[in-house]
């Protein structure tokens, strides 16, 4: 099995649909979800049976300097198992959602075509060609933004790709920095070069990449565009923007270059420190003040990045498991309470929380999947969001770091309220609300359940014996460092 | 030394287009600016003073030759901002269509 098939199946099944799926209406969602199954089965093999390794793939066999390499390593493999697993849930969702939109193939192509950027970012093993797969996944999320044509979707989408191409600009500026300095572009190569590099050339390149896939990842002094991108596309879309889409493409690629390519040096940990409790607290302030539930999970996304920088700027092994854990839950429900609030939106016309009331009742499943949802973001015990938080602040006491401890605890509190908001005003709201627009179909229900289902069940991940075998390795692959490089060059 | 300053004041051109002008096809443009003081980055990295075109033919001696792959780079890079500039004229038309201006002023309908 080779990686290259990460790419081949969405991207093929784009263009299949492009073609087909105009004859018949049902061809395009059926095509669409038999790639994510076998993708979505391909990720979770590749990641079980690679385990610590690395598998490296020359594309056309062209040798490693002159070609392009793909390298699939266990953060790579972690983080496409999520991918497919999002997409999965996400077109699940879709089916009922788009339909009620208007029935169209165009928006599946371009779903296939988001995923398959993504793929080839989390596989490539190549700076220019992940610039490449960054930009095809851009293109069809602005798409996709802007794909219910009403005024502020198409402002929101003009925003975000205005945002896009000053950030892909800066990143295009950095790789440029980086070819004149090595004289290559695959990133092991460029590890081994870097590692003599002068400091000074390091800061430089270090910031030009962290101001363009901080962009990317929304960390605050960059974030401007998400409240508006993520708020305005459609809800399955939203799911994927905001569980994997700013994580693929921002936090995957700066934690490669950081860590794997540049060898994590000190002040870019630092600043990924105190940028990281900045997005914390910021976030999360601009969350609690939002009446438009979709806005303010949009500003939760913004907060619970910063989460992540947090345990990946301790350096520690077990800061980095707690991140890469935090990565897994919060693209499990952040996507699972855009689902809720797109059944919510569909249900009941509006998005703000002030207008809804009696959905216990109405939507009993997008009731109790919210609260499943709002549990596990507040990091309430039993929940996924509980443990990884715990493994940060933990990981926070243990690097000698209690102030960023103490801004993860207050950051978990201030989410729990603004939660408790959705919760009071939102789903148990006083509006006498009887009927509803229309009715959320099976695939809408199942797509909340199963991702409720998984919040409970990714708790699991943290029993001693599990985590050994689960997040150990990605950890593992991420603080190996430059030992990427070594592990690219002689494991072929 | 001074081609790059110059290289660097393009691209802070484009930047200050991008974040001063009101007018949705003035940003289109100001990123396209930036956009093109990189692609000239990347073009100049791979000069050398007094090179030859990277080909070999015959009868010709082999000789310094410029860097051809940041031409390749660019070449990729041009057609993705092309992609980009469709995009953002595409959105901009059909904003248009929805305010009748261009003005981001009036246009601001998300906030917060």
């Amino acid at each position: 099995m080779t990686p290259v098939l990460f790419i081949i199946i969405p991207l093929a099944s784009a263009f299949l649909i492009a073609l087909i799926g105009r004859k018949r209406e049902f061809l395009a969602p059926a095509l669409s979800s038999l790639a994510t199954v076998t993708l979505l089965g391909f990720s979770v093999l590749t990641y079980f049976r690679l385990g610590s390794g690395i598998l490296v793939y020359e594309l056309g066999g062209w040798k490693m300097p002159f070609g392009i390499a793909l390298v699939l390593d266990a953060f790579g493999a972690f983080m496409l198992v999520i991918v497919s697993l999002i997409a999965l849930t996400s077109l699940l969702f879709s089916f009922r959602y788009i339909a009620h939109l208007g029935p169209d193939w165009k928006y599946y192509a371009l779903f296939m075509i988001l995923v398959s950027g993504m793929n080839g970012v989390l596989i490539t093993g190549d700076l220019f060609n992940l610039f490449v797969f960054t930009e095809i996944a851009l293109f069809a999320a602005f798409a996709l933004v802007a794909y219910g044509g009403r005024a502020h979707e198409l402002e929101a989408a003009f925003k975000y790709a205005v945002m896009a191409s000053v950030s892909s600009s800066l990143i295009l500026a950095a790789i440029a920095v980086v070819y004149s300095a090595t004289s290559t572009l695959t990133m092991a190569h460029v590890s081994v070069a870097m590692a003599g590099a002068s400091p000074g050339l390091k800061i430089w390149v270090g910031a030009l990449f962290l101001a363009g896939f901080g962009l990317k990842a929304a960390i605050i002094p960059f974030h401007a565009w998400l409240p508006d991108a993520h708020s305005s596309a459609p809800a399955p879309i939203s799911a994927m923007l905001s569980g994997v889409l700013i994580k693929a493409l921002g936090i995957y690629v700066l934690v490669r270059i950081f860590f794997n390519i540049l060898g994590a040096p000190h002040v870019f940990l630092q600043a990924f420190l105190v940028l990281g409790a900045i997005s914390l607290l910021l976030g999360v302030f601009l969350a609690v003040g939002q009446w438009d539930l979709k806005r303010l999970l949009a500003y939760h996304s913004i907060s619970q990045i910063g989460y992540i920088l947090l345990g990946i700027g301790l350096n520690t092994s077990l800061g980095m498991a707690g991140a890469v854990f935090h990565l897994l839950n919060h693209a499990l429900f952040k996507s699972l309470l855009f689902y809720n609030a797109g059944s919510l939106e569909m249900g009941l016309g509006t998005r703000d929380l002030r207008k809804m009331g009696n959905i216990t009742r109405l939507m009993p499943v997008t009731a109790h999947s919210s609260m499943v949802a709002s549990l596990a973001i507040s990091g309430i015990p039993p929940f996924n969001g509980f443990f990884s938080k715990l493994l940060i602040i933990i990981a926070a006491v243990n690097a000698h770091q209690p102030v960023y401890a103490l801004v993860a605890v207050v950051g978990s509190l201030l989410t729990l309220s603004s939660f408790m908001k959705v919760q009071r005003y939102g789903i148990r709201g006083e509006n006498p609300v009887e009927r509803l627009q229309s009715r959320p179909g099976w695939g809408m229900n199942a797509a909340m359940v199963i991702l409720a289902v998984l919040c409970l069940f990714t708790s699991l991940l943290i029993v001693p014996g599990i985590k050994e075998s689960v997040l150990d390795p990605v950890a593992a692959a991420i603080m190996s460092k430059t030992g990427y490089a070594a592990a690219v060059l002689g494991g072929r | 030394m001074i081609i790059y300053l110059l290289c660097f004041a393009l691209f802070l051109i484009g930047l200050y287009g991008l974040i001063t002008k009101r007018d949705l096809i003035k940003i289109i443009l100001a990123s396209g600016i930036m956009g093109y003081a990189v692609n000239l980055m990347i073009v100049l990295f791979g000069y050398r003073r007094g090179a030859v075109y990277p080909i070999l033919e015959k009868g010709k001696e082999a000789a310094v030759m410029v860097d051809p792959l940041p031409q390749a780079l660019v070449l990729t890079s041009i057609v993705i901002e092309l992609g980009t500039t469709a995009m953002l004229v595409a959105l901009a038309i059909r904003l248009f269509n929805k305010y009748k201006t261009f003005d981001i002023t009036k246009i601001r309908r998300l906030r917060g």
